[in-house]
């Protein structure tokens, strides 16, 4: 008797930590992935400036878009990553990003310069790089919630204290241009 | 993109003279057939005769050489006819409806994708024991590398007698493209056999496969039930799969069937399923029977056309 009651014991013990080590795990790969974001936010920036100095000298009209953005990515740095201010300013990058694109079509020369098609072609990777891990922090939040929720995986969450975490809305100026994107030649 | 309409005009046009001239070798080669047929049927009449009526035993003699002669003979010519107009067939009728799909590209009607390459591509993991293939396609379309042949690879089990038996890994087109985007990852791409058979279940299974990478699930429904996704980089997978590349896979797949795809080496290899050995000449049909040819410029222009399907000409990224 004594060892099925012991048997019992290891089993559900067993299973507890099976159910725990999954639930960290999906919660490293939240943090993982969150982190990955960060990653191509800061590659985005680093190409900010080269891009405002390619397309300044020919962009006199729209000196106050290039102002903003160089004033956005300044502001992007101050805001730590992940506050809800930090996500207004991101999304407003991706806009001017936008803003300067369609500019540039005025400018026949600059569009077809070396110098800009090859930052152009390295903004689109980033923005798609970008786009892929917001999906893929979205995949791992809804894995993680998965688990929060669903029994009885969530009796071990509430122990620990996890909490549902929100998935990432793609901002709606970001999304059509993402669609439409591939369909576009140089 | 060469339609129909205009494959029927340059097969009227162009290959119907070739044609006519390979569909006069095959009728020759279906009379090496007949007088095969006659050779067994006179050679087992006389032996019969010989039985029944008591005739000499030269009878017998007679009935075999009969039977040997015919069959050796006109089988030695048939076996020559066909080699012939097979050559003749591949050289200037599938060379030429190559040509006609875009002058880009090359055919070559004994060479294939290597073993190596079809086992780099890692979509098939099971290990090759026999291996061959013909009808290779290359060249450029527009600014994408592109290479496919027919692939027949096959793996070996030995039951208990010791006989060995061969049973298929894959056979169909195999293509390689060179991808538009920069990767360093492995993402694969398979029919998902699971989920489909298994449900929920299913998804267990595909996460225990532990041969494979991290099973990745993506957002696109529809795709997710069609495919399972292995890959080394979640982001990267993503990076790869962009929402419209998703949608258009699964609109090649409505075109051709069962596919296995797989990114990796900055290039993408698609393994479409075929049971047919396809761009042979016919034997018992005309030549000039258009559906067959149509059928073979049907499936070249499928594989060429993987590349407006999948998008691949599009370099807006940093890779030229």
């Amino acid at each position: 008797m004594i060892w099925i009651i012991v048997g019992v014991v290891v089993f559900i013990l067993l299973v507890m930590i099976i159910i725990n080590n999954s639930l960290v795990s999906r919660k490293n790969q939240v943090d993982n992935a969150f982190a990955s974001i960060d990653v191509y936010l800061k590659k985005r920036s680093d190409l900010i400036p080269q891009l405002v100095d390619t397309v300044k000298g020919y962009m006199k009209h729209e000196k106050e878009v290039l102002t903003e953005i160089t004033r956005l990515r300044t502001a992007a740095q101050s805001n730590e990553f992940g506050s809800n201010d930090r996500v207004v300013i991101e999304n407003d990058i991706t806009a001017g990003l936008g803003k300067i694109a369609i500019a540039v079509e005025n400018y026949p020369d600059l569009k077809a310069g070396e110098n800009y098609l090859m930052l152009q072609r390295s903004i689109n990777e980033v923005e798609e790089q970008l786009s892929a891990s917001r999906r893929a922090f979205n995949a791992s939040v809804t894995d993680y919630n998965n688990g929060v929720e669903s029994i009885p995986s969530n009796i071990i969450a509430g122990m620990k204290g996890y909490k549902l975490k929100n998935v990432f809305t793609i901002p709606s100026e970001s999304r059509p241009a993402m669609e439409e994107r591939p369909d576009t030649t140089f | 993109m060469k339609t129909t309409e205009d494959f029927e005009t340059y097969f009227s046009g162009e290959l119907t003279p070739t044609l006519q001239q390979l569909e006069s070798e095959r009728k020759k080669g279906v009379q090496m057939m007949w007088l095969i047929i006659l050779s067994i049927v006179v050679g087992i009449g006389l032996a019969i005769a010989t039985a029944v009526l008591r005739i000499h035993f030269v009878g017998y003699i007679l009935a075999g050489l009969v039977f040997l002669a015919g069959t050796i003979v006109f089988g030695i010519k048939l076996s020559r006819i066909r080699r012939d107009v097979k050559i003749h067939y591949k050289e200037n009728v599938i060379k030429k409806i190559v040509e006609f799909i875009d002058p880009h590209l090359n055919y070559n009607a004994t060479s294939c994708i290597s073993q190596g390459e079809f086992e780099q591509s890692k979509i098939f993991l099971q290990g090759v024991e026999r291996y061959k293939g013909d009808d290779l396609v290359q060249g450029t379309i527009g600014k994408t590398a592109v290479r496919f042949s027919e692939i027949h690879s096959e793996y070996c089990t030995t039951d208990k007698d010791g006989k060995r038996k061969y049973h298929t890994i894959f056979k169909g087109i195999f293509f390689i493209a060179d991808f538009n985007k920069d990767f360093i990852g492995e993402t694969i791409v398979l029919p998902d056999t699971a989920e489909k058979l298994f449900g929920k279940l299913g998804k267990f299974f595909q996460k225990m496969n532990i041969s494979r990478p991290k099973l990745i699930k993506l957002e696109d429904p529809i795709f997710e039930k069609a495919f399972a996704v292995y890959g080394t980089d979640q982001v990267e997978a993503r990076y790869i799969l962009t929402p419209a590349l998703m949608s258009r896979i699964m609109e090649f797949k409505k075109k051709s069937g069962r596919i296995h795809l797989s990114f990796l080496h900055s290039s993408v290899y698609i393994a479409i399923s075929e049971r047919k050995n396809l761009f042979e000449p016919p034997f018992m049909k005309s030549m000039l029977d258009f559906d067959i040819v149509e059928g073979y410029f049907n499936y070249l222009q499928l594989s060429v056309q993987i590349v407006e399907d999948l998008n691949l000409n599009t370099r807006i990224w940093s890779k030229e």
